[in-house]
């Protein structure tokens, strides 16, 4: 993507959990609460579901960033994935640095049932923080995973 | 090959208001994998799904994608849909082209080319979706019901007249909740314990009811069908298997400046004590914060008059786990402690009373006998101001909902205020007044006009004290626009309807969810009200949301038929999402089982090898462990990589 156009709208992929942040997604939709077009959104049972290796595969794939959202602390429906998560991908965001990639292009949030609201504004904000990497190319990480 | 049969909903205007939905069945028509494509107006109606049934057959389909609203609404709709037609019903995927397109993109242009891509990928994800099979699991036809308040009775007794075996749990020692707290009812001034107390000894006396009283909920594992629900009850200090609730312990007890919660902290109780007479159980509970043998070590008054034996001071409560096959939960709400309105005095004037204070006030089984006092002075109040809202509708210092049931119980306290005091006179201050209930505005017409009680609109400003004993009432009458002062002997806030202070510990404890309010969350707020997200586990009550008493009772009636319907199947059927390992891949390190949060991997021995092994009835599909495999050994049906891989595809 060239680098005016990006500067309009970051793509992002975002990994809902189907309890929480997929059902925040939804009521944001019902309240209709806009947000950028070029979010595409992944259901996964649990925020424990995502695997690093989806992160950098969507940045490799041409994604601006990825977001991962998943239920409160203590709200998790399968108890502890969110914990999961969140360890999981504080060690992915260090991964990316060390490959090149600037670790704000991922993003991990909370995300409830009801926040339809935060769902619409996370997404806005992502995508605005997103656009300081106009046309900077994710050469490192390509040339470290693309093979 | 994939054949896959792609289905383009309009919603009526929802989706084809915003895109442009018969470009995007020809744009994916064009798939190589799309063996047919087509929109339709509602497909979720019955020719939608007859158009969705005609065309497997026709076109020899094997894979469907339907692009309409969210997958939570009408996915079961279209797996049913399909599998009548023969397919299997896993080798469905829908679109969410409502709530993830039209209704958030405000360009016509960018959201139908947001539609098509979000069909593009369920397109590629359902060529690589396989047939899969529900897993049988057994099913545990008992019910847990958590609260004996009016909605958790009302439950467990239409569970146990459904011939169901019911855990009935109560925190506090007896059944009964706020409804036993209450005077008389409205709108039809029914005295509550009259009411009430019939249903609490039906409860205890049912063959099919157990009753756990002073006990809470600890732990919860297991699923629908299947929960392992640990109980703690806590120490009471009297045998409930030898007591004869004759109450002698309570007459002997010489502790007797406990403030009474069941009388909303007026009055006194003893430190062993029966909350009220008609308590079910009635076995008394001893209060190890004010009992002298359990603070101090000397007394055993109540020991020594006991004729069962029953003191036991050593008791260490108990805790044991019941098997349930669905759980309701009942727990109602708390009133809101008026003490952050500091300008009405709630927590510091001895005449400023909450809602549940005044109803204990004129209670005849309350601290005062049912005699209406001020409780600085014993003196009959003249002059009673009613201030509404307190905490409700108030996002700056409360909560922005309205608790709605406070018109229609403050009318009734009026109405019970002039039944005490003929000659006194009531104000209501009030911000609007909803009374929809049956026959609820007749009541505050009433109220207005056959007990002369004045209401006036506006917001109570502040309450002060004088030097005479009694309270300035600072208001507004709004309709006149003018500002107006009432002396009172007493005022009475409408103090909010919250949830319990322990309500998120208890959803967490349980995995369902709870809104920004703090009440529990219904599945649908329209189509499945007393259903959680979690399956087995039903809401009744004010614990979903401000209730009434007749509102409480449907609730648990509903609830009880929800689970008579669980329990009414011969076998259980669980979602065939759950984790599968492959011995020859897994290296037997077990992460996956570190992660996993139900204990479902075991080690098991294959050609030779320690490898991991997933225990279907067990998994709850999380992938926890599928995302934790470094190997990649462990696959997750309905979510695997490949799955999610060609999902998220650019």
């Amino acid at each position: 993507m060239s680098a005016p156009e990006m500067a309009r709208d970051p793509k992002i992929l975002a990994f809902l959990c189907r309890w929480c942040s997929y059902a925040g997604a939804d009521l944001a939709g019902t309240s209709r609460f806009t947000y950028p077009p070029n979010v595409r959104i992944v259901q996964v049972p649990c925020s424990g579901r995502v695997d690093p290796v989806m992160i950098f595969k969507a940045l490799v794939e041409g994604y601006d960033g990825v977001l991962v959202a998943g239920c409160h602390p203590g709200d998790c429906h399968y108890g502890t994935g969110n914990y999961h998560a969140r360890r999981k991908l504080a060690v992915a965001r260090r991964l990316l640095e060390t490959v090149g990639v600037h670790p704000d292009r991922m993003f991990f949030t909370w995300v409830s049932a009801a926040e339809g609201r935060k769902f619409a504004e996370v997404c806005t904000t992502f995508a605005e923080s997103l656009k300081k990497f106009a046309g900077r190319p994710k050469t490192l990480a390509r040339e470290a995973l693309a093979k | 090959m994939a054949r896959v049969g792609v289905f383009i909903c309009h919603c009526g205007v929802n989706i084809a208001g915003k895109v442009d939905v018969a470009r995007v069945a020809e744009e994916i028509g064009r798939m190589p994998e799309v063996a047919f494509s087509a929109d339709y107006k509602f497909m979720c109606s019955s020719p939608g799904q007859k158009l969705l049934a005609d065309a497997v057959k026709e076109h020899g389909l094997n894979r469907i994608v339907v692009a309409a609203c969210s997958p939570k609404m009408h996915l079961p709709t279209f797996q049913k849909t399909i599998a009548k037609s023969g397919l299997n019903q896993y080798l469905i995927s829908m679109a969410n082209i409502r709530e993830q397109c039209s209704w958030v993109t405000e360009d016509r242009e960018q959201a139908t080319a947001k539609a098509i891509d979000l069909v593009r990928r369920q397109v590629k994800r359902v060529a690589h979706q396989d047939p899969l099979q529900d897993v049988a699991v057994t099913l545990e036809r008992t019910a847990v019901v958590i609260g004996g308040g009016v909605s958790g009775i009302q439950a467990a007794l239409d569970i146990a007249d459904g011939g169901r075996k019911v855990i009935l749990v109560e925190r506090t020692s007896s059944l009964g909740g706020k409804m036993a707290q209450l005077d008389e009812t409205f709108p039809t001034l029914d005295c509550s314990q009259c009411i009430l107390t019939p249903k609490m000894v039906e409860a205890a006396q049912h063959p099919n009811i157990e009753i756990r009283a002073n006990t809470t909920v600890n732990k919860v594992d297991g699923y629908v069908g299947n929960f392992e629900v640990t109980l703690e009850r806590r120490p009471t200090y009297v045998d409930a298997t030898r007591c004869i609730a004759c109450g002698l312990c309570v007459t002997k007890c010489p502790v007797g400046d406990v403030p009474d919660e069941f009388n909303a902290g007026l009055g006194k109780r003893r430190a062993v004590a029966t909350p009220f007479p008609q308590a079910v159980p009635a076995i008394p509970v001893i209060d190890a914060r004010y009992c002298l043998k359990l603070t101090k070590g000397k007394c055993g008054a109540c020991e020594k008059v006991c004729p069962a034996g029953a003191i036991n001071y050593e008791d260490k409560g108990a805790e044991e786990t019941v098997k349930a096959g669905a759980i309701v939960v009942a727990t109602g709400y708390q009133e809101m402690s008026p003490a952050v309105y500091t300008e009405y005095g709630g927590a510091t004037y001895p005449d400023v009373l909450t809602g549940l204070q005044f109803e204990r006030l004129v209670s005849s089984t309350g601290p005062t006998g049912g005699k209406l006092v001020r409780p600085s002075d014993g003196n009959e109040p003249k002059t009673v101001v009613f201030v509404q809202c307190v905490g409700s509708r108030d996002p700056s210092k409360g909560h922005e909902y309205c608790s709605g049931i406070c018109c229609m119980y403050t009318a009734k306290h009026s109405l019970l205020f002039k039944h005490h005091v003929p000659d006194g006179q009531a104000y209501v201050c009030y911000i609007d007044i909803r009374s929809p209930g049956k026959n609820s505005e007749q009541f505050v017409r009433r109220a207005i006009e056959e007990e002369d009680v004045r209401y006036i609109r506006g917001r109570v400003g502040k309450v002060q004290k004088r030097n005479d004993g009694r309270y300035r009432v600072y208001c507004e009458d709004t309709l006149v626009g003018r500002p107006v002062q009432i002396d009172a002997d007493m005022v009475v806030l409408s103090s909010a309807v919250e949830p319990n202070a322990d309500a998120a510990k208890l959803a967490q404890t349980l995995g369902i969810s709870y809104d920004a309010d703090g009440f529990y969350t219904e599945s649908h707020p329209k189509l499945k009200p007393v259903e959680t997200a979690t399956a087995g586990i039903f809401l009744a009550g004010a614990c979903q949301g401000p209730k009434d008493i007749p509102a409480s009772v449907q609730q648990g009636g509903a609830a009880a038929a929800k689970v008579l319907a669980l329990f009414a199947q011969e076998t259980l059927r669980k979602s065939p999402q759950v984790a599968q390992v492959d011995p020859f891949a897994c290296t037997g390190c077990l992460t996956c089982a570190y992660v996993c949060h139900y204990s479902a991997i075991e080690e098991k021995q294959v050609a030779g090898r320690q490898v991991a092994f997933v225990v279907p009835g067990k998994c709850q599909g999380c992938g926890a462990c599928a995302a934790a495999c470094k190997n990649k050994a462990v696959t997750l049906a309905q979510f695997s990589d490949d799955e999610i891989f060609e999902e998220m595809m650019r």
